[in-house]
């Protein structure tokens, strides 16, 4: 598998029959590609509609009015309904919410988040982002290792502004998965012929170690 | 309450002056009143404070009022859809307000209900905290957020009968509903313009006394 096809193939993994889930944009909601036999989610996005499926395909006549959380228009299933953008947050800040999948520019070892904004280069905003990360029961960081340039984004404390503290769960990259618990990160599994030095090399936090390591395929 | 409020773009328009708040409701460029955003920039009001989710895309719905250099100051959650609003914003010539999605519609709800502020998770320990009471209830901390309120409001209903019953459409409704609750004056475009009595009032979204007018798009 390519790195992002295996990140999102262990990511959907942790999702359960049923489970309520918000899938940020981008390589996110790669995961419903991935989906394991006998487990159906339900896709809340913040704008408002539970039980997107994604964007019309050939044959299929979209509805402009409905679309996802980058706007584009996405066909409904049925058993979905819409709301307003109150009852959304809501939704996710009540705890409704079973997960919630974003990427990340940096996490660190007490599960702080730094996904939206890096000063002097990005404007965009958070939009949903902080109120995801603070409501829905699970938070799970899908994403690379290291950034562009090789260098670790899995760190002590993060340096950029955060979006949240204290709430990362799971973090999931193309080498393994690691589990934030009280006590620190937990390197839970590692991808196939990866090592835990490997690990250990492109990682500037503190990870714990257990005697066994699971795989993540 | 008057029976009718259906009036033309112009009139509707003729009641706005430059430097008002203006609440404009919409997702990227979903349920957005496009048809009210193009009467002001035909009246040519200019210096308005906007507050919104985002600002749509570029050239269309707010980006319009961006494009035009009416707004002085945003209030929103996210810009990145719009590429015209970062360079403007990164130039000087829009000045930014950052909200939290969630917070952003709990503060405005609370502006149209009555309530002098909100505590929410959101933004605790970012930099969205700074400068804001954190209060403790029962072992939890939340963020106090002040309420928001606008001058006028602008709304896109699918369906409108003549007192100002209003129904939106799928996920076209997201800031709609909330937004329509927190202005001195609302001002409505419809896709539909039906009789009174012809809508079931259990599927009315917005009561008829919350709107002002109402404008055929």
């Amino acid at each position: 598998m390519e790195k992002r096809e295996l990140i999102a193939y262990r990511t959907a993994r942790f999702f359960e029959d049923g489970d309520l889930v918000n899938l940020g944009i981008g390589m996110p909601t790669m995961c419903m590609n991935y989906l394991p036999e006998g487990v159906d989610i339900w896709i809340e996005s913040e704008n408002g509609v539970i039980g997107l499926t994604g964007a019309p395909k050939e044959g299929e006549e979209g509805d402009p009015n409905v679309v996802d959380a980058s706007g584009g228009m996405s066909m409904m299933r049925t058993g979905g309904c819409c709301f307003d953008s109150f009852t959304s947050f809501g939704l996710i800040r009540g705890g409704h919410v079973a997960a919630t999948v974003l990427g990340a520019y940096e996490v660190d070892q007490e599960g702080n988040l730094a996904n939206w904004t890096v000063p002097g280069k990005t404007v965009a905003g958070m939009g949903g982002a902080m109120d995801l990360v603070s409501g829905a029961k699970k938070v799970l960081i899908m994403m690379e290792h290291c950034d562009k340039h090789g260098n670790p984004k899995i760190l002590k404390r993060c340096t950029l502004p955060l979006t949240a503290v204290n709430e990362v769960d799971y973090i999931i990259t193309e080498l393994c998965v690691l589990e934030r618990t009280a006590e620190g990160l937990v390197l839970k599994e590692l991808a196939p012929g990866v090592t835990v030095e490997e690990v250990v090399s492109k990682t500037a936090a503190d990870l714990i170690i257990p005697q066994k390591i699971g795989c993540m395929v | 309450m008057p029976k009718n409020k259906v009036v033309s773009l112009d009139e509707a328009m003729g009641k706005l002056r430059d430097g008002l708040t203006v609440l404009i409701p919409g997702f990227v460029n979903c349920g957005v009143p496009e048809t009210l955003i193009k009467g002001i920039i035909e009246k040519g009001y200019t210096d308005l404070s906007v507050i919104s989710n985002n600002t749509s895309i570029k050239g269309r719905g707010i980006g319009m009022l961006v494009h035009e250099n009416r707004i002085k100051h945003i209030t929103c959650s996210h810009i990145g859809n719009n590429t015209e609003t970062v360079e403007k914003v990164v130039a000087g010539e829009i000045n930014v307000t950052f909200v939290p999605q969630g917070t952003l519609c709990e503060r405005v709800r609370a502006g149209g209900a009555g309530i002098g502020g909100i505590l929410t998770p959101t933004g605790l320990g970012t930099p969205i905290a700074e400068g804001k009471p954190v209060i403790e209830v029962d072992g939890k901390k939340y963020l106090l957020e002040k309420p928001l309120h606008g001058d006028v409001a602008l709304i896109h209903a699918w369906k409108a009968d003549k007192m100002g019953n209003l129904v939106y459409r799928r996920t076209a409704r997201n800031f709609n509903q909330i937004f329509a609750t927190a202005a001195d004056l609302v001002i409505v475009e419809a896709e539909q313009i039906v009789e009174v009595g012809e809508l079931d009032p259990d599927v009315i979204h917005t009561p008829g006394c919350l709107v002002d007018m109402i404008v055929q798009i």
